[in-house]
């Protein structure tokens, strides 16, 4: 029987990032994805016959390390230059627009101001942005690596000077609805900004938590923050990880579903020793790192039987429910927006921070909302692969909808929803509902099932305090390694979190590759 | 039986339960002498201490161990669940068949000791000292086929201990009771049925001869009839916390809140113990792949825990109790505490168990006594030797079929 160094479960960019980099080190790769294809919660999946739409659809923060370390250009990456204008769209066709450093459709203390934020936040995000690609120390390990990163930390935040350090440990917890309050007076420019640190989590503008962190974590990004699409869209950036992973010998299997973590047990303890597959196959490895979310992973793939109690329970308590739903509408031309030329922008309904609130509200309870708020791209005016000549792609991330709905995800209950989502689409772009050829909705509920991810959660697990730098997924698994010998994780579960950006990937690599050479 | 909440008892929630045994247990407590266990009224003696430690000895009395919590853990993952809990292997245990284990948190503190029963391939029956089910839940999370279910008001128990006890069973009648081995079950018929409501195992907390006999409440007062009967020529007594906690320092068991802090209650960092320091070495079976704390014990193991609880004979009749331990008669180099204490009139020794770190083995250990003479407080220095067998053991303890009376 034929045993690799590493077996890598799941084919998301994490996965397919992790595996480049060992294979890269000369380590053999086998990378097994459950789905019939690649990209994992960037998959770029046909909803109808002709019509394709990336389920996440554009990049904030997509590491250019990696794209530097893994030649993604020589693999057929090509990033666009150009960003995506942000729009808070307006009934009545007033939008803001926020293009780069410039804002329009607001007052002038608000352009000003917006540009005295920005330098701060960039500033902040600056500090922090190191600190994505490294892992966390340890907690109770004073290691010198681990002291080091703690020092290094230190120093950045001392270094933003004694004002700036003050800003940043007041802001950096704030609910985003202090922070835009203090700061603007444009209702839409307030939720448009707050926008980037509230979707994918169960927190809401008046949350107090890791908004602001969010926020910051994605404005790591080339644009600080600022969306783009790659030409030929985000099917682009995952052919050509899986170019770079295929150039480096990784061996790419999709259609196999990881049933179990195989763990052998000796005197010596317990160890991963490889994976069974649903049809029963047996594959043997060194190492197995596993970028399903860490609930699956651990409770399902390894098994409560094979961990601490203590460590399994506050696996099982991580939250992992997500929040966002996808929908996906082919459409037989371009929607046309009121007051919006040409809707090429990343167009966002969300009239004021309390309409976000109220969505919340909903979800909190189990209910999707009355006036659900969301962001809508057209992905096919980047890729007119994506539809039929002439034809269009409307994509749309729906905050919030609960993973787990009072009473359950009914045909009734689905169908209720994309009539409201319809309805909300129709007011501000008129004549809409005339155009749909098909329309999909993808449930976090459906994200769970057709991604193998529990809770369908876009993170994979809430990026907030008690989950994210040493506490992801949790202590003692949140240096990649895990308890078990063997076992490693790679995915959005682990620092830095999710979006489409790498970190994890990259991060556990060279966890395996540092590791490996101490032996 | 306990009573219905009296309505017009402003502190009905507040009182004590009573033990199914407690109107016979109240009769004999002569000295009114109750305090509490897990929320029962419980004896600390009924008589006179050292008389129903002399019953253990010489003849035979029982312990009230309802309060003692007891679960049953059924279903085909009952034992995988328990196997990763404890430390023991018990995929080793038979049926009907019992075996003393501890249980550790992920860092490898003790949480608990107790003993298992196994009465069926999937059922067990898990006794302990402390209200255990938070655990239990928290271990039995990821192990679906599985139902634990707290019996402890639901199961009657005593612990019958001493030379005469299994002389008083086998008058009540308990046929083929002396063929039963130390740690083993067996069942029996009682009150006229042709069921065995009437559980015996082999077991006990006094390193002596003894059994615990498990029953259901509402047969607790006829079972204490019968036995008391068949007990009447044997010197069978009702003993309480204090004599037990002779027999047992005697034997070498360890009891929480003396010898150990139980880590779930501890807050002061590292305040709780692991097995290593409580010489529970033997109950850690490192050929077991997975248990709940092994990375932390095999830790322990290689580095050597930091104290090492041992037991004393302490020179002179003056029992130790709270004492300091030293490397030197001038006691200036501290090197452990004592955590149980006395004069044990069996052996006829100055005994204790004592909490010593493991670097200051190798030399003399001296302890510092503090003492008082009718109203004067004295000290003394005296020296300590280590011992290493349980201070009593006998023969008898073990025989089977036990001698007969
Ligand atoms: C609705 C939605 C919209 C989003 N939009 C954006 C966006 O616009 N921009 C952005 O940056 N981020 C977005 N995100 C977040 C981002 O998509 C994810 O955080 C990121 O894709 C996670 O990548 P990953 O490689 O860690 O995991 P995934 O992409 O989830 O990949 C894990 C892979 O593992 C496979 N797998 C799981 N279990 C098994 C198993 N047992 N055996 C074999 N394979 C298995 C899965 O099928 C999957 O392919 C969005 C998320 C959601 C849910």
């Amino acid at each position: 029987m034929q045993t690799y160094d590493n077996i890598i479960i799941g084919g998301g960019h994490n996965g397919l990032i992790c595996a480049t980099y060992l294979a890269q080190k000369g380590q053999s790769v086998l990378l097994l994805e459950a789905t019939d294809g690649l990209g994992g919660l960037a998959t770029t999946r046909e909803f109808y016959p002709g019509f394709r739409a990336p389920v996440a659809h554009s990049l904030s923060h997509f590491s250019e390390t990696v794209v530097e370390q893994l030649n993604l250009l020589k693999h057929g990456y090509t990033p666009s230059s150009e960003v995506l204008d942000t729009i808070g769209l307006n009934l009545n066709g007033e939008h803001v627009v926020v293009s780069g450093e410039h804002i329009s459709g607001v007052n002038k203390a608000d352009q000003q101001t917006y540009a005295d934020y920005l330098v701060l936040l960039k500033r902040f995000a600056k500090m922090l942005k190191p600190f994505w690609l490294k892992t966390m120390p340890r907690i109770g390990d004073n290691s010198f690596p681990d002291l080091m990163t703690f020092g290094q930390l230190g120093l950045k935040l001392r270094l933003l000077g004694k004002k700036d350090m003050g800003e940043f440990m007041r802001v950096a917890t704030l609910p985003a609805r202090d922070l835009m309050d203090e700061n603007f007076d444009n209702d839409i420019l307030k939720a448009v900004l707050s926008w980037d640190g509230l979707i994918g989590s169960k927190m809401a503008p008046r949350s107090p938590n890791a908004t602001v962190l969010n926020m910051l974590y994605r404005m790591s990004g080339k644009h600080h923050g600022a969306h783009s699409l790659p030409e030929g869209g985000i099917q682009n950036l995952i052919s050509a990880l899986h170019n770079a992973a295929l150039d480096a010998g990784v061996t790419v299997k999709t259609g196999a579903l990881v049933k179990r973590i195989v763990i052998k047990g000796s005197s010596s303890g317990l160890a991963a020793t490889g994976v069974e597959l649903a049809d029963g196959t047996l594959i043997s490895s060194a190492r197995v790192v596993s970028s399903a979310d860490p609930k699956q992973t651990f409770l399902n793939l390894v098994g409560a039987n094979n961990l601490e109690i203590g460590f399994t329970n506050r696996i099982n308590r991580l939250r992992c429910d997500g929040y966002v739903a996808k929908l996906h509408l082919a459409l037989d031309g371009a929607p046309k927006f009121t007051g919006l030329k040409n809707p090429n922008g990343r167009m966002i309904i969300a009239p004021k921070l309390d309409a976000i609130e109220f969505a919340f509200d909903d979800a909190k309870y189990g209910e999707y909302s009355k006036s659900p708020v969301m962001e809508i791209i057209i992905p096919s005016m980047v890729d007119n692969l994506l539809a039929p000549k002439g034809q269009q792609v409307l994509s749309a991330h729906v905050m919030y909808v609960p993973h787990k709905l009072k009473g359950g995800w009914t045909d009734e209950a689905r169908q209720n929803l994309y009539q409201r989502l319809i309805d909300t689409l129709e007011s501000y772009a008129p004549g809409i509902r005339q155009q749909i050829i098909h329309g999909e909705i993808l449930t976090p509920a459906d994200l769970e099932q057709t991604y193998h991810l529990t809770g369908g959660h876009w993170h994979h697990a809430e990026l907030s305090m008690d989950q994210m730098l040493m506490m992801r997924p949790t202590y003692e698994a949140a240096q990649y390694s895990t308890p078990i010998p063997g076992l490693y994780l790679c995915g959005a579960g682990s620092h830095p979190g999710g979006g489409l950006m790498g970190g994890p990937g990259h991060n556990a690599a060279k966890e395996i590759i540092g590791a490996k050479k101490e032996l | 039986m306990n009573s219905m909440p009296d309505v017009t008892d402003p502190f009905a929630g507040e009182r004590l339960k009573e033990s199914p045994f407690h109107p016979r247990q109240a009769a004999l407590n002569l000295r009114d002498a109750w305090s509490s266990w897990n929320g029962y009224k419980f004896a600390d003696y009924y008589y006179d201490e050292e008389y129903e430690y002399f019953c253990i000895r010489n003849s035979c009395a029982t312990y009230d161990i309802c309060p003692m919590q007891k679960y049953i853990l059924s279903g085909p993952d009952a034992e995988a669940m328990l196997n990763r809990m404890v430390t023991r292997d018990i995929t080793k245990l038979k049926e009907n068949r019992v075996t003393y284990v501890c249980w550790c948190t992920d860092e490898g503190r003790l949480i608990d000791d107790g003993t298992i029963f196994k009465l069926g391939a999937d059922r067990f029956l898990l006794t302990c000292g402390s209200p255990s089910l938070a655990w239990l839940r928290k271990s039995a999370f990821g192990f679906n086929q599985l139902h634990i279910t707290d019996m402890s008001d639901d199961i009657a128990a005593l612990s019958l201990q001493g030379p005469t006890s299994c002389e008083v069973l086998k008058k009540m009648g308990l046929q083929g009771i002396e063929n039963l081995k130390p740690f083993c079950i067996s069942h029996f018929p009682f009150a006229g049925s042709e069921d065995t409501p009437l559980m015996v195992s082999r077991t006990g907390f006094t390193g002596d001869l003894g059994y615990e006999l498990w029953i259901s409440p509402d047969l607790a007062l006829e079972f204490w009839d019968a036995l008391y009967r068949a007990g009447e020529n044997y010197g069978i007594q009702p003993y309480g916390e204090s004599a037990t906690n002779m027999a047992r320092l005697e034997a070498g068991f360890i009891m929480p809140g003396m010898e150990f802090n139980e880590a779930l209650k501890t807050i002061h960092f590292q305040y709780d113990q692991t097995p290593f320091e409580l010489s529970l070495d033997w109950l850690v079976d490192f050929k077991k792949p997975h248990f709940n704390g092994r990375n932390a014990l095999l830790k322990e193991r290689d580095q050597g825990a930091e104290y090492t609880l041992v037991k004393l004979d302490i020179e002179g009749n003056k029992p130790a109790e709270e004492s300091f331990l030293y490397a030197d008669e001038d006691c200036s180099k501290e090197i452990g505490y004592v955590t149980s204490a006395m004069w044990s009139p069996v052996v006829k020794a100055n005994i204790a168990l004592a909490m010593v770190k493991t670097s200051a083995l190798k030399s003399t250990i001296w302890a510092e006594i503090y003492y008082s003479k009718e109203l004067r407080h004295h000290s003394k220095v005296a020296k300590c030797t280590l011992q290493k067998k349980p201070f009593w053991a006998p023969e008898r303890a073990r025989a089977t079929p036990p001698a007969a009376f």
